[in-house]
């Protein structure tokens, strides 16, 4: 089996090392890094921390480079998908390609341009150290379900290999309540982060703060419901349990690194994505509406 | 002819010390020594708006002060500590609050039994250095009696605040006035602090600026009456040209303590007093002070 990672950043190079533990999956990775790539193919890719492996693979910034493949996991930002999808399509000509980024409207973009598409959620966490190098903080399970006439059996033989390689897989018919359970999680506490500075524990440990997380979760989860999704779990105790030391008490929010950076947030696939099936579906997202406004507001600031 | 001490020598202290001491006998009182000696040798110098400098009396010790009218011109932070030290003092004066926010007036009046007017400002400057003040904004200060005094008083300290080159205006009653301007400060302050924008046009446009649009209706819908509409005030400031840097914005930037507890604060538990849903203040305000706890 060939898998192509798309997008090689912290979460992407989570699949790719522990994939490339297998004897019978071959892996690629499609990255717009060089420094990355040349380090990848040198030294191999690197995980430490939550787990430590190191994955021999094959990384490339040029996708005309890229065979053939049965499988791709589109890892990128939000905001690169379309452009990152574009270059590679071509290797997924037969393949099926699946998302496991943050946000909404992913499969729409990816169904543009691949003729199979796989939906998908995933909750390991990590960051980039170094070229080659990625910091794993958080374990955690991947959901992935058909999209448009994708059979159940293909997103199986995925979810298998993923599992059996160390990131542990689901396949489930209707993948949208982990999904938008996600989104929730993420449009209700990492914008909170970005603006404030604090790391989840830390937005959780205030009151006040922990209310408008709240806030934010009840408008998620009528949005939901309004289109029959049903959450796998509830959000709010996947945010407490965030919260505990052990956990993800010093995780700060990819957003909180974006702003601290100074790169384009994903507020518009969280948030906007949120608020944007409201409007389709008649639930009013005040707070959503809001917070996405206050980040917006702040990539307009580095413009000044 | 008149003498006006005035308490606490940031900007508006300054901006008012240095007009007030061309028609009035002017002192200050500061906390630190040196910023004592420095304008006692230099005077108060004052660009951009006006360009001038005065000479004032300037002290750390009130017991040396004597005054017909205090201006207590510092900052909501050190209000208690100022209002403190003016106890048992001035006991021939009217005293006059100025700070941003609400309930400024009852902190002063738990410390003497002066009369009170209150006043809200809209001027605004910078500060560089102890001796030198730039004036930017040039608009209005409102006056309005408080406690055991009249619209006629009010009308004397506006008319001597115009004579010294201010603008100023009396009111019957100030609370519409400072309701809209605490409006205004909350939203656009906390807005400003979040974000790092400037107030700047991006204020009275989509996206951000249905976010300040909504947040003022909020505030309007706690408010027992508004003078001005925050909303045009808004629109008006981001139209000057200038992009005003709220004080708000500065002290996040610095890692300072804000004013958020006396201005976002105050909005925030007088709406719920009344038992008006703020839904999107209260967001505002657990947000700045969420982004004060990040400084630790």
């Amino acid at each position: 089996m060939r898998i192509c990672i798309v997008g090689c950043g912290a979460v992407g190079s989570l699949f790719a090392a522990n994939l490339a533990q297998l004897e019978d999956v071959e892996v690629w990775a499609y990255d717009a890094s060089q420094p990355h790539v040349d380090a990848i193919n040198v030294n191999g890719l690197r995980l430490s921390g939550a787990g430590d492996v190191v994955g021999r693979l094959r990384a490339t910034t040029d996708s005309a480079e890229l065979p053939a493949c049965d499988f791709g996991i589109v890892a990128t930002k939000t905001m690169h998908t379309d452009a990152a999808i574009a270059a590679t399509a071509h290797a997924f000509e037969n393949g099926y390609v699946a998302t496991v980024q943050n946000g909404l409207g992913n499969e729409e973009t990816l169904a543009r341009h691949v003729s199979h598409v796989i939906r998908g959620t995933t909750f390991p966490a990590g960051k980039l150290l170094e070229p080659g190098h990625v910091q794993w903080d958080v374990k955690g399970d991947t959901t992935l379900g058909p999209f448009g006439d994708t059979p159940l059996d293909v997103v199986r033989e995925l979810a298998d290999a993923c599992t059996r390689g160390g990131m542990p897989t689901q396949a489930v018919e209707d993948a949208r309540g982990p999904q938008w359970r996600k989104v929730i999680f993420n449009a209700s506490t990492n914008p909170i982060g970005a603006l404030t500075g604090l790391t989840h524990g830390r937005v959780c440990e205030r009151p006040d703060l922990r209310r408008l997380v709240s806030g934010l979760v009840d408008e998620g989860k009528a949005v939901a419901t309004a289109q029959g999704i049903v959450l796998d779990a509830d959000p709010e105790e996947l945010i407490d349990h965030a919260a505990k030391p052990e956990v993800a008490y010093d995780h700060k929010a990819s957003m909180l690194q974006d702003v601290e950076a100074r790169r384009r947030t994903e507020i518009d696939y969280l948030n906007g994505g949120i608020v944007r099936f409201g409007r389709e579906h008649g639930v009013p997202t005040p707070l959503n509406e809001a917070i996405w406004a206050l980040v917006k507001g702040v990539e307009a600031s580095w413009q000044q | 002819m008149t003498r006006v001490c005035v308490a606490g020598a940031g900007t508006i202290g300054s901006l008012f010390a240095a007009h007030l001491a061309r028609v009035a006998e002017v002192s200050v009182l500061v906390r630190r020594a040196e910023h004592a000696r420095a304008l006692n040798e230099h005077g108060l110098r004052v660009s951009g708006r006006a360009d001038f400098t005065v000479r004032l009396r300037a002290s750390t010790d009130p017991g040396e002060l004597d005054a017909d009218l205090v201006i207590v011109a510092c900052k909501g932070n050190d209000l208690e500590a100022v209002a403190e030290r003016l106890t048992g003092q001035f006991r021939e004066a009217t005293v006059m609050t100025t700070q941003n926010g609400l309930g400024a007036e009852e902190i002063v009046a738990s410390r003497g039994d002066w009369p009170l007017l209150s006043s809200v400002t809209f001027m605004s400057g910078t500060k560089h250095g102890d001796t030198h003040v730039e004036y930017i904004l040039d608009t209005a200060t409102w006056v309005g009696p408080y406690r055991a005094t009249t619209v006629d008083d009010a009308r004397t300290v506006a008319g001597l605040l115009v004579e010294a080159g201010l603008k100023a205006e009396a009111f019957d009653d100030l609370r519409p006035a400072q309701w809209s301007k605490l409006i205004f400060n909350a939203t656009v302050n906390g807005v400003a602090a979040l974000t790092g924008l400037p107030h700047d046009p991006h204020f009275a446009e989509p996206p951000l600026g249905d976010l300040v649009h909504a947040l003022i209706d909020e505030g309007k819908s706690a408010a027992p009456a508004c003078a001005d509409d925050p909303w045009e005030m808004n629109v008006l400031a981001t139209q000057r040209g200038h992009a005003h840097r709220p004080s708000m914005l500065e002290d996040v930037e610095a890692g300072r303590p804000t004013e958020v507890e006396l201005i976002n604060g105050s909005l925030v538990r007088e709406a719920r007093q009344r038992g008006v849903p703020v839904p999107l203040q209260e967001a505002l305000y657990a947000l700045v002070k969420g982004k004060e706890a990040s400084y630790s």
